[in-house]
This record gives structure tokens, sequence and C-alpha cells, in this order.
């Protein structure tokens, strides 16, 4: 009986350490958390390659020709990946933004200007929508 | 003759309808209004337009000497943060207080961007980072600012500042930082949403009523028709910068 359970616990080692293996292959990789949204608004292979492309082109609509959709808007990003630990975008290397660009060594500049935590716009505007002010 | 047989057949269908669904009938008014609406207000999707020239009209008589509403309300809007270092601290209103020294007779302002249409801070602005959005806003996109100053130097009315100092907590919906030039934005965030400037709704909830925002080039706006009727001045008008800022009683 305790032969067939050091067994088991062996097997159970000796899976675990495959699942280990598979996972993070040979290098360390960022512990990324999605926390809303089961899809981006491209897959996940175009947005690490071409987010900061996106994001650019929007911020020069936005800023010069006023078009705030949010499909590409930095706002947007940080709706969804928000962590829901600390609210914000940045803080360690388990929060969206920081985490990859910790793990890539790229600066991340955004967040000298942005807020980093999403804003409570579609409660703001509710309330703006009822009150006729500003709350 | 058919025509009249057209105009006979019209009401009595008109009247089934009205009978039978006016219910209906009265929720297809409403997408009809709805489309007015959006018909003013632009969508999210569509840049400013140049058929709009966006303006304010200050009443010097209603402007309340002493008052800061305008002020507090456009720092809480846009994240502004008084550190109590005046000399350093961004500032995009502020009051000033006129007065004449021979009769007496003195008058309180609020006093920020002028949003002029020939806007010498774009004009030195080495960078493009100063610029002039389609609808007359002045702004700076500090993507592009480099923080060399000479936009402030330019402004006749001192209406810009420069960010001293490292920012946290910043407003979502205007962002801001060290190393840059930043001024009035006439809440641009607000204008396309269709709502007014802080500084107006801030006045008007205190009772005075000094700010008018609306569109100078709409002839039926309130502000286009209080320039029209009343004496109106723009601040240092000898330089020809037409200022979409304007002063009533002054």
């Amino acid at each position: 009986m305790r032969g067939l359970r050091l067994l088991a616990l062996a097997l159970g080692a000796a899976a675990a350490a495959v699942a280990f293996a598979a996972d993070s292959g040979r290098t360390p990789k960022p512990n990324i958390v999605i926390e809303k949204g089961d899809k981006c608004v491209a897959p996940a292979e175009e947005m690490r390659r071409e987010h900061m492309n996106m994001l650019k082109h929007h911020r020069d609509k936005t800023v010069h020709e006023g078009i705030r959709t949010t499909q590409h808007s930095l706002k947007g990003c940080i709706d969804c990946h928000a962590s829901s630990k600390n609210g914000s975008v940045v803080g360690g290397r388990d929060n969206f933004c920081q985490g990859c660009h910790d793990y890539a060594a790229v600066k991340l500049d955004c967040f000298e200007c942005h807020s980093t935590r999403p804003q409570p716009a579609a409660q703001a505007r509710a309330a703006t929508a009822t009150s006729g002010n500003k709350p | 003759m058919s025509e009249h047989e057209q105009k006979t057949d019209t009401p009595s269908r008109r009247q089934f309808i009205g009978a039978s669904i006016a219910g209906l009938a009265t929720l297809a008014l409403v997408p009809g209004f709805r489309l007015i609406e959006i018909g003013n207000a632009r969508s999210p999707d569509q840049p400013a337009s140049a058929a709009q020239r966006w303006g304010l009209l200050i009443d010097t008589d209603k402007c309340a000497s002493g008052c800061t509403a305008c002020v507090t309300a456009c720092d809480v809007e846009n994240g502004l943060v008084q550190t109590g270092r005046p000399r350093t601290d961004a500032q995009w209103i502020r009051k000033v207080e006129l007065k004449d020294k021979s009769t007496g007779e003195s008058h309180s302002l609020p006093l920020m961007c002028q949003h002029c249409a020939e806007p010498p801070c774009v004009d030195v602005c080495p960078t493009g980072a100063s610029f002039k959005r389609a609808d007359g806003i002045v702004l700076v996109d500090r993507h592009i600012c480099i923080g060399c100053r000479y936009c402030m130097m330019a402004c006749p009315y001192k209406a810009r500042s420069f960010v001293h100092e490292v920012l946290t907590e910043q407003k979502a919906h205007a962002p801001r930082g060290k190393g840059c030039v930043e001024s009035c934005t006439l809440c641009v965030h607000r204008v396309d949403e269709d709502r007014q400037p802080a500084c107006a709704e801030a006045c008007t909830a205190a009772g005075h009523d000094a700010i008018l925002f609306g569109d100078l080039k709409d002839p039926n706006s309130e502000i286009s028709k209080r320039l029209k009727s009343r004496n109106t001045t723009q601040l240092r008008a000898d330089l020809k910068l037409n200022t979409g800022v304007r002063y009533q009683g002054i």
C-alpha cells in the first residue's frame, strides 16, 4: 500500500516536471496575466509585434484630429489589462505592460504622462447623463 | 386624377397606421430626434471639422471678484495639483483684476489660452508640437514637445505653463508629464463628447454664468448671437491674432 502511494507520488512529480519543462522551455517567460476579455483587438502574435505602432497611429489621430475610437487606444489596453491586484498595468513583474517590457528590457515611456489605471468613464458619463453636470 | 386618388388614399393609410401602431410611431419619433442630436454632436470616429470654431465669451460684468470657481474646476478636471510653489506650478486659467486708477472702476476676469486663429505659439514651435486643431482649439502634442518653451515666450497672454516636476496620478483624459509645455485645452476631451468646458460649467454652477462656450461659426449659437448684438473685445486685438476667447464689459 505504501509502495503504491510512493509510486503514485513519484509519477505525479515526474508529470509535473515534464509539464513545467514544456511550459517554460529553455528560458523563463514573462508572467502575462490577461485580466479581462478573451479576445484582443488583434491576434496575440500581431499584438506583440505591432501594438506600439497601433498606439502611435491612434495617438496621432486622437491628439490632432480628435478621433476618439477605443479600438486601438491606450485607454482600451488599460481597461482590459489593468491588474486586479493593484488596479494598474505597471507596478511589478506581474503587471501586464511592465511584465513584458521588463522581460524584453524595453523602456516603457507611456506612463510618465498617461494614467496607468482604468478611468471610471462609464460611471462618470452615466452620472453626467443623469445629473446633466459633471460629478 | 391618379394624384387625387393618392391624396385621398394617404390620410386613410395614415389613420390606419396611427390607430394601429401608435406605440411604434412614438418609437420612430425618438430615433428621429436622436438623428438630429448625432448630426450636431460628432461621433467618435469622425475628425474635428473646420465647420466649427469653438470659443468662449466671458462677461466681465458677471465675473465676481474673488471667485475662483473656474480655476478650481480646471485644476480638478485636468488633474493640476497646486503644490504651493506658484512660480513652477502649472496654471491653465488665472484670475486677473483690472482697475482703472483714475476712476476706480474694477473688473475681474479669467484669463486662459485665447485659442487664437493665428497662434504665435504655433508659429514659433520648432517641432510642430504646438498646433491648432481644425475646430480652432490650440493644443500641445506632448509626444512631440521637447520642452524648449519658445511658445511660452511667444504667447502674449502668458497662458502656457511648463511642467517642472515628475507627475503621478494624472487623469486618464488629461495625460501630462514633466518636461512638456501645456495650456488650456478648452477641455478638448469634453468638447469631443459634446460637453462644455469645466470652467464654463463651474461658473454656471457658482451662479455667475459669466463664461459662455459655443461655436463661433454657427450663426444660431448663443455665443454668435451675443457677439453680434454686444460690444465685445479681444485681448490685445492690436496683434490681430483673432482670438477664440472674447470678453464683454472691458
